[in-house]
């Protein structure tokens, strides 16, 4: 990436280039690193060698982190399951379920904009016999609840909906849908990934029998994530994916990867005093972000429910300026842009697309994603570039001329390619 | 995407931006693509009609770097050529010279096909043969 050194200083405070794509992932907290350094020295113990001190002090730091991951989301220690990750907590919650369960039901309900992870797991099953509802989504991301009402049945065995969606930020209603599934003898899982840390995700007010969450996403360490699994009320098995050991109560074998699972506990504990504080800062940056952009520019709009929204996402459609060519002169910005347009089959994101967006408008979407580290100065430098850029590029484009000029695009015969 | 110099010059200083008078008989007007796709160019060319030299050209463009690129750079290469030449600018000079990645030739595809519209809309105009334009493949 070319970095463009501005030839004016930069405010106080900014230095480019400016992170705020902390949906993708997140900075690691210095205080987490601080917490796993001496477990990639000194501390090297396999937490499953019963038989000498090493082994016992790595142990210990695991049940530590085991209590702080808890702790966060309302658990028990004992139904913390350590994974390398999200993706891999979705994989065995979805499998794991299907396989132990499938003399119950064949039936799977989950959502259209749930993240790939989903997706793709519920595609395999679908291959071995699984029958997966997707449910729509709103105009504003939200499920409707008469619609998973109405998809269940006597085979359903698991609904699968994510908390809060990592490109528009909307957060479902998970209590609700939980009761229903426990009104219905229906396990509940929660890709819960965006949600954790950022808003109060508590398992029982939640009604969530299994939840999936991630250390990079909440500044702790990449490749360790886990899994929660309900032991009471009712008590979920889980088919194990990966064998070998018997590690993690016998559903996901493997040594554990203890600097990573303490990073998880104490980036799990930061949150826990942190999150309130946070989160409102958080919303506050966003939110004069917005106004920012809607005090300087026209055709823009917000994407997704901002009533049930995480405090650090916005996702907001710049009419008639494509996506890409903006991120192009905001080079220096690392945010996201809601079109996945660099890739082969240049598709708009099936997120927005889902909220009913037509392709030209989620072309033209981009995703903010602020997080701890952002400032008041960078959300200032962030906003005035991007005002910029749009404005020169809208002088470019030949839509945002043609509705100036009072033409009705929908009324055009384009020419397709 | 990593691009390339030529990529980032037309991008930061686009030639040639703006518009001529449609409704002019001097003027044609190419506009290709669709917003559903990503990207509108929008190229036009003033043609004097003694010598049939393009005079001027113009153009604006929704779409990626690439394709905003791509519309500068073809404008740039109309110009001061006979429409007959213009015609023979194809969509892989202008990949070699801004060293497109693959996945963005169809950018290129749309600037020769925004060349090929302009200049059949002043032959329409003019009543001119169309034989020349009748490469204009759907793809």
């Amino acid at each position: 990436m070319i970095i463009t050194e501005s030839a004016t200083p930069l405010p106080a405070g900014v230095h480019l280039p400016i992170y705020m794509d902390n949906h993708a992932t997140t900075p690691l907290d210095p205080r987490v690193l601080e917490a796993m350094m001496p477990y990639f020295g000194p501390k090297f113990g396999n937490a499953a060698s019963r038989n000498h001190s090493f082994g016992w002090e790595a142990e210990q730091a695991v049940d530590k982190a085991r209590e702080q991951i808890a702790k966060l989301i309302g658990a028990t220690a004992k139904e913390i399951i350590f994974t390398s990750g999200a993706t891999e907590s979705n994989n065995l919650a979805l499998k794991g379920i299907a396989e132990m369960y499938r003399e119950r039901g064949n039936h799977i309900i989950t959502q259209v904009t749930e993240h790939k992870a989903i997706l793709d797991t519920c595609k395999k099953l679908e291959k071995q016999g699984f029958r997966v509802t997707y449910l729509p989504v709103q105009a504003d991301g939200l499920i409707d609840i008469e619609d998973l009402k109405r998809a269940m049945d006597d085979k359903t065995i698991l609904v699968s909906i994510m908390y809060a969606n990592n490109e528009i930020g909307v957060i479902q209603p998970i209590a609700e849908i939980g009761k229903l599934c426990h009104e219905k003898g229906v396990i509940f899982h929660t890709d819960a990934v965006q949600a954790v840390g950022k808003v109060p995700v508590n398992v029982i007010a939640d009604n969530i029998d299994v939840l999936s969450l991630s250390g990079h996403k909440i500044y702790g360490p990449k490749g360790v994530g886990a899994l929660y699994v309900r032991r009471r009320n009712p008590r979920v098995q889980i088919s194990e994916q990966i064998n070998g050991g018997g590690h993690e109560r016998g559903m996901r074998s493997g040594t554990l990867n203890v600097p990573g699972i303490v990073g998880l506990g104490a980036a799990c504990e930061i949150c826990s005093n942190e999150m309130e504080a946070e989160a409102k800062r958080e919303a506050e940056l966003r939110d004069y972000l917005r106004a920012k952009f809607e005090k300087a520019l026209d055709y823009i709009h917000v994407n997704g429910n901002m009533e049930h929204h995480l405090p650090g996402n916005l996702n907001m459609s710049f009419v008639h300026v494509e996506g890409e060519s903006l991120l192009m002169g905001i080079n220096d910005v690392a945010v996201s842009s809601g079109s996945a347009c660099t890739s082969a089959t240049l598709e708009p994101s099936y997120v927005l697309k889902a909220l009913g967006l037509g392709d030209d408008v989620a072309h033209s979407s981009i995703r903010f994603g602020l997080g701890r580290f952002n400032t008041k100065a960078e959300v200032d430098y962030v906003s005035d570039k991007v005002i910029d850029v749009v404005s020169k590029l809208r002088e470019l484009s030949p839509l945002y001329e043609m509705v100036k000029e009072g033409i009705d695009l929908s009324k055009i015969e384009w020419a397709a390619h | 995407m990593a691009y390339s110099d030529k990529v980032i010059d037309h991008y930061n200083n686009p030639r040639n931006v703006g518009q001529m008078d449609k409704g002019s008989d001097e003027v044609g007007t190419g506009l290709v693509g669709a917003p559903e796709c990503g990207d509108v160019m929008r190229l036009q060319i003033r043609v004097n009609p003694e010598t049939q030299v393009i005079e001027d050209a113009k153009f604006k463009t929704f779409g990626c770097g690439s394709a905003i690129a791509s519309s500068s750079l073809a404008t740039e290469w109309v110009k001061g050529k006979t429409v007959a030449e213009a015609l023979t600018i194809t969509n892989t000079d202008i990949v070699k010279e801004l060293a497109l990645p693959p996945v963005k030739i169809h950018c290129s595809v749309l600037a020769e096909d925004a060349i090929r519209a302009a200049i059949g809309d002043w032959k329409k105009k003019n009543n001119v043969a169309e034989t020349a334009t009748a490469a204009v493949a759907a793809h």
